[in-house]
């Protein structure tokens, strides 16, 4: 078991920076999860922790020695790869026993650890086929058997799930967090599906052009987005942002958002008659159909029918606005809507940077 | 718009099958040419390897006095290859074509592969470049080599060894083996090796445990094409040696004042290595230009 600290890499390919000074401490035991759009340098970093790829500056620290320059066989490290790289000449035992051979372990080790991977990972009855006789779901099995075999300090995979189809996808993503919280080693999991990152990660370190722009816990990650980019990423549908101006009304603060009013904290004062963005998700939207009790009058543009519930494409004057209602809720296109915002979930963003604005 | 539509379906003929006959038959008729092609190209070849192969096996007088040509030798006998195999200068010709080859299996092997890899697996400035300047090498006559290394082996003590043969068999084979090996190290995928590197291997390791295993097969192909270009090659052979033919060097030095039934030997024993190397080298080589093969 070990800490990993990440301190300044920076990776150059050709004149781009795919990882720009990115620093990053992962507890030990702790389940991180690396997410972002593809080419955002996640997996880079993550090779670049593997001894895959050498970083062009900053320090790699796993259990708190230097190993920057050392290859991946002296970093006490597995990895799981997203074509599953299992070894198509070798048995799936001669897979899985394979970390093992090269540490030298005898044989009735190598047996013993390797059915307990197998069997952990229920493939202990193919242990004699070959993969070209396994199903993908399978292949990918026995590549986290092998991985775990080795009982490595710390276990990384690169996008492990996105070969599977969704429901395949589903089942393995319950049972890998499952695995992982009972062996205790140190995960990092790169993922580019926000859904698995939510739901396996302990925290999510998200990533945007080389660089990391929010590490948090998953829910935090989702209610509190540090900028525009990790709330429009993260969430399905990503959050809404409004454009609105901060302004003063009877000594209150207020914004404006398309002639519409609603309560802004005090402490954005300061920014009177300043552009302000306000971030809500579609969820702490209520919606009627009437307009009594007061609410702000937006126009119904789409209405997707999503099986637990609608989603409601609505324009709120010049903006469009995602809005989650039940699935029986009458409505349709064209069809005048009332929504009211959770006041207390709303988010206040700065309109230039996107940045979250402290309002506490 | 769709009222457009609805007129051109009116116009449309109104049995699907019909547009869809004549398509069917120039495929058909593409198809037929294509076997003719091929059946007239393979006759082209077969008849005169067939020709030899009687000859080869019938006897020495069958050869030189009978009109016309028997199809099936008549009687069937090995007198005329046992006389080549041992008319003097033969067999010894036979042993150093089989040194020289080894020779540049081994050398080109050794030196092709490693330069394969790079190409297959390394991103260095001037790659391509590198790709073409291998292929130019082939681009110069072997007449317009042969000369300057005479005179170069001449003065390194090397003219008329097999090994001086060798290694201009192994330049000349080069080119191929490098490319050929280059795609099939593309096949290995990368991610097998760095599965193998976070496992425990170093980098020499992974190759011998991981890729080479996956490759000896295509590695085997590529090998047995350079044997097989150095147990054919004369021109390099005739020029750099004296005493140490090996066998079509010996078999063009003597053409001209050997017998039928000698030059008819001759041609067999020299084909058959070649087509041996066909028989087994084809599903690889289909395998690596894009086909699969079960």
């Amino acid at each position: 078991m070990a800490e990993i600290r990440l301190e300044d890499i920076f990776k150059l390919f050709g004149k781009v920076a795919a990882v720009n000074k990115v620093s990053l401490t992962i507890h030990d035991g702790e389940f991180m999860v690396l997410l972002g759009p593809s080419g955002c340098g996640k997996t880079t970093l993550l090779r670049c922790l593997a001894g895959l790829e050498l970083p062009d500056g900053g320090n790699v620290f796993i259990g708190n020695q230097d190993v920057t320059e050392f290859s991946p066989r002296k970093r006490n490290i597995a990895m799981v790869f997203q074509n599953y790289a299992v070894f198509p000449h070798m048995s799936v035992f001669d897979n899985i026993g394979f970390g093992l051979k090269m540490k030298k372990l005898n044989k009735s080790e190598i047996q013993e650890n390797v059915m307990r991977s197998a069997k952990l990972l229920e493939v202990d009855k193919y242990l004699e086929r070959y993969p070209a006789q396994l199903s993908g779901g399978q292949r990918q099995r026995v590549a986290v058997a092998r991985a775990i075999a080795m009982n490595p300090a710390v276990l990384l995979m690169d996008e492990p799930l996105s070969n599977l189809d969704a429901l395949l996808r589903m089942q393995m993503r319950a049972e890998l967090k499952r695995l992982l919280q009972d062996i205790g080693a140190t995960t990092v999991y790169v993922t580019h599906d926000q859904v698995e990152a939510l739901g396996m990660g302990d925290r999510i370190a998200v990533m945007k052009s080389g660089e990391i722009a929010q590490v948090d816990v998953p829910m935090k990650v989702y209610t509190d987005p540090a900028n525009t980019f990790v709330g429009g990423f993260i969430g399905s549908p990503p959050m809404n942002f409004l454009n609105g101006k901060i302004e003063r009304e009877n000594g209150a603060m207020v914004v404006d958002i398309e002639g519409q009013r609603l309560p802004a904290p005090a402490n954005l004062a300061s920014m009177v008659g300043q552009k302000v963005m306000v971030g809500l998700r579609a969820e702490n939207i209520q919606a009627t159909d009437s307009s009594a009790p007061p609410g702000i009058p937006t126009k119904v543009l789409v209405v997707e029918p999503l099986g637990s519930h609608l989603l409601l494409t609505t324009q709120l004057g010049n903006q469009s606005l995602k809005v989650v209602t039940p699935a029986d809720f009458p409505t349709g296109p064209n069809q005048s809507l009332w929504i009211r915002p959770d006041l207390n979930k709303l988010r206040w963003l700065d309109a230039e940077s996107g940045a979250l604005l402290n309002v506490n | 718009m769709s009222v457009v539509e609805k007129i051109e379906e009116k116009d449309a003929p109104p049995s699907p099958s019909k547009p869809a006959q004549p398509a069917l038959n120039s495929r058909k008729l593409m198809r037929f040419g294509l076997y003719v092609l091929a059946v007239t190209l393979s006759i082209w070849i077969i008849i005169p390897l067939y020709l030899i192969t009687v000859s080869t096996f019938s006897t020495r007088n069958a050869i030189t006095t009978k009109w016309p040509k028997d199809l099936f030798p008549n009687p069937v006998s090995t007198e005329t290859l046992e006389f080549f195999l041992n008319a003097q200068g033969v067999m010894p010709s036979v042993v150093n074509s089989l040194i020289v080859g080894l020779i540049t299996l081994v050398l080109s092997l050794l030196i092709g592969a490693p330069a394969g890899y790079a190409i297959a697996r390394f991103i260095f400035p001037g790659r391509d470049t590198y790709k073409i300047l291998i292929l130019t090498t082939r681009a110069f006559p072997i007449v317009i080599l042969s000369i300057p290394l005479a005179v170069t082996f001449l003065n390194f003590g090397l003219y008329d060894t097999l090994f001086a043969v060798a290694i201009v068999h192994t330049a000349l084979a080069l080119p191929q083996t490098i490319l050929v090996t280059s795609s099939i190290f593309v096949g290995v995928p990368v991610e097998l090796e760095e599965a193998a590197l976070t496992l425990g291997c170093h980098r020499m390791q992974a190759f011998t445990k991981i890729v080479l295993p996956m490759a000896l097969p295509g590695l085997a192909a590529a090998s047995i094409f350079a044997f097989v270009l150095s147990w054919n090659e004369v021109f390099a052979a005739t020029i750099l040696t004296v005493q140490n033919r090996t066998l079509p060097a010996q078999v063009l030095s003597s053409l001209n004042s050997s017998t039928l039934p000698l030059k008819y030997a001759g041609g067999f024993i020299l084909i058959v290595p070649s087509l041996l190397f066909i028989l087994i080298i084809r599903r690889y080589l289909l395998g690596m230009w894009g086909r699969v093969i079960k």
